[in-house]
Order: structure tokens, then sequence, then C-alpha cells
């Protein structure tokens, strides 16, 4: 049993914060709920320098353009990202699309796409979900027909998050209709730049624009396809896995709850008396501070599990689950104790912490990233507790 | 960060699991219940012959010399089997503040006697216990309640104050349960649970009773409490892992509706809950004991282990009781006697609220 850092490891932490604290001004911080375009421009630029340093993609193989390291140093970086609210970019290449492309790649696909993600010169975004596809994911409906070398895709995905900023998107094709539904999908990247394919914007409530993508005979090389044709769910199921850790998610969290701890110990909003200083507050603090700590833990849990050479399964809906209800815990403790005042938007004099309480309330509104906390549930009674399906 | 089982401890787990699954049948725990002194003798010497009475405490005196982490691990196996008797209390607790306070002559005295199983000790605490000079001696009155395991223990460990003018902190004294004017009554509790009301009425201590300095009891009865603790928290989340583990069984088997009930969604549901707060607690309690066997602070950490096996312990209660339902509200049903230790477990060294307050924001 060790909780500890490596001194190796501890050191590369200690580089990087001095390279946040250079880098990364109060001012370009990300306010929940208010992702300009200013400020992910930034967040790009900032991957592109910690790639600069080998440090975007720290836990990557050498040979892909990575650090070398492992998940451990990929698990620090991303929870210090998350506390510095560093503007977020660049995930979905660097956690899902890129150790995808490792495990099934062709050596060309490797070559191609790896090194761009490495560097922080390439967005993603998934194609996943469909409008009539959810929970139910195998069921998908979007086709994928072979045109002598070609891919024809019809169809469309839903809730493209980073559409607007992404080159490429990672998705699922019904490649075989007659086939068993999970035995007829393949993977495929394709380029957003490809004709037929087209977006319709789709705000989110937490201010994020968002898309539905429509694909429209779009005509993609044989390139494009991910590993084994029909093999695609399993290929993405699997790669999955890799980066789930959620420690970014726990750390953006848990910075808008030590400010807000902070907040409490100072004069209240209306002039009166600290926060923290109503036995209820503090109770309810000590509740969310303890809730903090078990949701680190288990994030920790699963990095050092993907350290380890296991691949977090059920651990990693454990730490999911516990998180997405934790942040909105946190989030509805934090309106109630602000009272009239946690309805005060970013943009208001009044607001607390420059309107993150209301903004994360409205973060914490997304219970359904990677799966439900209902889908989550049953991964964790079937595939860990071995109960019946 | 590796949060791994070493080969020894995995060996610690099975062999502790494979005795204590023959050795503290339902049967056994029910027995002692009856009984009311909380005991098992036989059990006991075994466990002394195995030498859990000493894990952690140095060879010196017998003991194995584990860590907490290695005391963690047997813990969680005393928890899934209910193993009674005053192992936390004499071996975790009392005997850490002698070894901690003691002088050598005391700490020779009584803990090779502590981990063979023969000495039995225990605490004392509360503010009504006060210490008088008499003829250059001292002497104790007052009372302590809920003193654990009282009715065996040779020696009480009872931090006191004076009765006149004031110490600056408390003075942790040893007495001699056969003195004169110690009176011992069971408190009836939860499964026969055997907690003490102790009356000192004027008990002359000997000149070698004080454990440490007058007045300077405090850190070695914190650093005993919690290491206690974190030994209370392992003791919850065995018994937790076991309830979930029965109610998965139970539920794989149980047909209603023409299917098992564990295929239900409503069932899956509780029994994922109840997992995602044996996760949590686990990871928090061998944080806990790790950060006290590296000598770090942990004072913090220690404390949100118990409140939350606090929580882990209402919530095994209620879904064991939920999906064994009908046959669980009887005695013949082992449910019960999880629930009815849960509650003591969640009493015993400060509860949620208590562990929640101690928390710094």
């Amino acid at each position: 049993m060790d909780f500890n850092f490596t001194t190796q490891q501890s050191e590369f932490r200690e580089e990087l914060r001095d390279f946040l604290r250079a880098e990364v001004p109060q001012e370009k911080q990300e306010v929940f709920g208010l992702l300009t375009e200013e400020q992910y421009q930034f967040g790009r630029k900032i991957n592109r320098k910690l790639a600069a340093r080998n440090w975007l993609a720290v836990g990557w193989p050498q040979e892909h353009g990575g650090g070398g390291k492992g998940p451990i140093e990929q698990g620090i970086l991303a929870e210090d990202l998350g506390y510095w609210r560093v503007p977020k970019s660049g995930s979905i290449g660097l956690g899902i699309v890129g150790p995808a492309i490792m495990v099934f790649g062709t050596q060309d696909q490797k070559e191609r796409y790896l090194s761009p993600i490495a560097r922080g010169e390439v967005e993603y975004c998934q194609g996943f979900s469909e409008p009539n596809v959810g929970s139910d994911l195998a069921s998908l409906e979007l086709r994928a027909e072979r045109d002598g070398d070609e891919y024809v895709l019809n169809g469309s995905k839903m809730f493209t998050s980073y559409a607007y900023h992404a080159d490429y998107m990672y998705l699922l094709a019904r490649t075989d209709p007659q086939a068993q539904k999970h035995r007829g999908i393949s993977l495929f990247i394709a380029d957003l730049k490809t004709p037929g394919i087209s977006l319709q914007p789709l705000p989110y409530i937490n201010g994020e624009m968002a898309a539905q993508t429509f694909f429209d005979n779009v005509r993609l090389p044989l390139s494009c396809l991910i590993g084994e044709e029909n093999r695609g769910w399993y290929h993405a199921m699997t790669t999955l896995d890799y980066e789930r850790s959620g420690l970014w998610r726990y750390a953006n969290v848990r910075r808008v709850f030590d400010d807000f701890a902070e907040f409490c110990q100072g004069s209240a909003p209306d002039g009166g008396q600290p926060l923290a200083g109503h036995p209820m507050v503090r109770h309810q603090l000590a509740q969310r501070r303890l809730g903090m700590e078990t949701w680190k833990l288990l994030c920790w849990n699963v990095a050092w599990m993907q350290s380890s050479g296991a691949v977090p399964n059920a651990e990693a809906s454990v730490a999911f689950l516990y998180g997405s209800e934790e942040r909105l815990r946190f989030a509805e403790m934090a309106m109630e104790v602000l009272g009239p005042y946690a309805t005060l938007r970013h943009g208001s004099p009044l607001a607390p912490l420059l309107g993150n309480i209301e903004g994360i309330h409205r973060e914490a509104m997304h219970l359904h990233g990677a799966g439900t906390n209902e889908i989550h549930r049953n991964i964790i009674a079937q595939r860990g507790l071995g109960m019946p399906r | 960060m590796d949060f791994a089982l070493t080969q020894e401890q995995v060996i610690l787990r099975r062999s502790a699991r494979e005795f204590l699954e023959a050795e503290c049948p339902s049967s056994l725990v029910r027995a002692v219940e009856e009984s009311g002194d909380g005991h098992a003798p036989d059990l006991w010497r075994k466990m002394a012959g195995l030498g859990w009475l000493g894990i952690s405490l140095p060879e010196q005196y017998g003991g194995t010399g584990g860590s907490l982490t290695d005391q963690t691990v047997l813990f969680e196996e005393i928890g899934r089997t209910l193993t009674p008797g005053p192992l936390l209390t004499s071996s975790v607790l009392a005997a850490q503040i002698v070894l901690n306070a003691g002088s050598g002559r005391q700490k020779d005295d009584l803990l090779p006697g502590v981990v063979s199983g023969e000495v039995i000790l225990t605490l004392a605490r509360g503010e009504k216990l006060e210490t008088a000079s008499r003829d250059g001696g001292l002497t104790l009155s007052g009372e302590s309640l809920f003193v654990p395991h009282a009715g065996l223990a040779s020696h009480i460990i009872c931090a006191t104050r004076p009765a006149i003018g004031a110490w600056p902190d408390i003075t942790l004294v040893l007495v001699d349960t056969q003195a004169g004017g110690v009176i011992k009554t069971a408190m009836e509790s939860i499964a026969n649970y055997p907690q003490f009301l102790v009356e000192f009425d004027d008990v002359p201590l000997p000149g070698d009773a004080v454990l440490g300095e007058i007045a300077q009891g405090r850190p070695a009865l914190d650093r005993a409490v919690q290491r206690a603790t974190v030994a209370q928290c392992a003791e919850t989340l065995g018994r937790a892992q076991m309830v979930l583990e029965m109610v998965v069984e139970y539920a794989g088997n149980r047909v209603q509706f023409g299917r098992p009930i564990g295929t239900f969604q409503a069932v899956q549901h509780r029994c994922a809950d109840l997992k995602v707060a044996v996760d949590g607690v686990r990871m928090l309690t061998y944080q806990a004991a790790w950060r006290l066997d590296q000598g770090l602070p942990a004072g913090q950490e220690v404390s949100m282990a118990k409140a939350q096996a606090g929580t882990l312990s209402r919530m095994a209660t209620e879904a064991g009781h939920s999906i064994f339902a009908g046959i669980s509200f009887t005695v013949e049903h082992d449910m019960q006697l999880y629930s009815a230790r849960a509650k003591i477990a969640e009493a015993n060294l400060g509860d949620t609220g208590y562990h929640l307050d101690q928390l710094v924001i």
C-alpha cells in the first residue's frame, strides 16, 4: 500500500505547477458555464506549450510523440489542469482516439493521426450518440456502406461536443445491418471537412455550443476504418476504458469547492457573519469535504489500476457515478447556502465567486456523460458484482 | 502509488478468512451474544496462537510487529464474521496507550499478557474521573460510562482530571479491577454488547499506577484512539462488504415473478450504491492506516474514514433488510446480527457527526 507519488512524479507535479503559475493567470481561467472563444483558444495554446515539453500526452509512448510516462503522470496532469481551470481541449483525441489507434490502428494510421494529437494540433469530437440512440448505444443507425474503395455514410450523430472546434470525428457506424446489433458496427475517423457533413447548432445549458451532425452521402476512404470491419463496438468499448480516471473533472469541481469553502470563511454576501460560522453550513461543508476526498481516491484508484496494467471497468463506473452525484450534491449545497445570491449569474457584480456556483449547478445537470448514472449502476451491478442480466 | 496489498497481506487475509469461517460461525456469534460477556474464550486462545492479539505490537513484547495496514486487513476479516471479543479494545486501543505512555516496566508487565490473551485491558474516559492526593499517593473517584469489556478486564486505563485545582490536561492511570471500590455494572446494550458503567469509589492507586507523566496523557491517548478508530473502520468495512456479498448471492437465487430478483434494476442499483460506498470507505480507511504507518499527520484522514464508515454502516443495514426483506426481520436470519453490530460500531469512537466536526474547513 502506498498513497505517495514517486520522487520523479512529485517533481513532475512541481514543474507542472510552476508552469501553470507562470502561464495561466486568473483572468484566463474558465468560469463554469461561460466558455468564451478566446478562453478556448487560450486552452489550445496552453496545450501546445505543454506538448513542447512532452507533457501533453505524457502517458503515451515516446514513439507516438508522447512523454513515455504512465497513467499516474497522466492523472497528475489531468488533476492540475482541472484545478487550474485551463479551458479543456484535445481531450477526446488524447484520451480516446489516440489509445484506440495505438491498439487497433495500422502503421499508416499511427503515423498519420497520433503525432498531431500529441502535439496539441488537432481537435476531435466523438460520434456515438444519435437522435434515437442513447443508453442502448449498440442499436445505432448511422449507416456506412462499402462502395468500391470507399464507405458511404448516411445518418446523424447527436450531442456532438466540440463539433465547432473539431477537425475530425471519431465515430461508430453500422456496416452490417443484418448482423446481431453489436456485431455490425465499425469504427471510423471522419475528416469534418468532407463534403456532405453539416452541423446544426445544439446549445447546451452549460454554455457550450454543441451540434447535431448530419451525414449526407459522405464518402470516406477505406483508410478511415479503424480496426476490423464490424468489430467497432468491441474496439470502442475496450478503448473507452483507457482514460477513465475522471481526475480532470474531479479537480475542476474541487477547485470551486475550495474557493467556496474559503468564501464561507469571509463575511457573508449580505455583510453578515461568515457563513461558515453557522453550524449547519459548517456541517454541510464538512460533508462535502469528505465527499471530495472520497471522489479523489476513487479516481486515483482507477489511475492506479491502469498503471498496474489492469483495465478498470466497474471501478471506472464507481468513480464516475460517485463523481456525478458528488458534483450535484456540492452544487445544490452551495446554492442553498448562498440563498438568493446563488441565482446571480456571471456578470452580476454581486455574483459570488464570479458566478461559478450558478455555473457549476448547470454543469452538474450533466448526469449522463459516458453513460447515464443508471447505466453506470447496471455496469457496477452486472460486471462488478456479477449480478444476473 | 500502489493500492494493492502485499503478498504477505494477501496471505494474512486468506488465512484469516479460512480460520474465521471455520472457527467463528454465526452460531458462535449468537452463543456469545446470549452469554452476555461478549467473549469466546476458546476462539480468543486460538487467535492468540495466531499472533493476532499482538498484530501491531512490537516483537519485544511477543507481538508480530505488523503495520497498521496489516491490522486493517485483519480487522476487515473480523468484521466479515462478526468475531466477538475484546480484540479492538484490549490489543489496539488500550495496548497502544501502554505502548505510547507506559514505562519500560509497565510495558514489560502488561503487553506480553495482552499478546498471549491472559491480560485484557480496557479504557475508561469521561469528565467525571477525578484523582485526589492523599497520604502522598493518588486516589481515584468518579464514574465512566460505555467502558467496553470491563467485565473481563484485569485493568482499566482511566483518563483522569484532578478533583481540586487544574492540570493542563489528563493523566492516564492504570487501575486494577480487583481493587476495592471498583464497581462494574453492565449497561444493557444492543446485541448484548458488553459495555459497562464503572464506578470508582475512592480507589487508592499504587505508586506506579500513572502511565507516563502527570497531566501529559493526551498525546498517547489520541494516538491510540486514532489507531483504534482505523481498526473500527476496517471492521465496518469488512462487515459491509460481507452484507453486500450476502445480498448479491441471495438476489441471484431468490426467484419472484419467475426470475431471480437480482435481475431487477431496483435491486441491482441498491447493490451498486452499496458497492460504491464500500469502495469509498476502503480507500479512506487504507489511506488513514497508511498515513499512520508513515508517521504522517492523519487526524483528518482518520476522521473522514470514520465519518464515512458510519454512513456505510447505515447503507449496509438498509440494503440488507430491503433485499432480504421479510426473512431478515426474523431473529433466525443472520442479517439482524450485522445490523445490530453496525449500530455499535457507528457509535464507538465517535460517530459520523462527531468526526465531521473534526474536519478543518
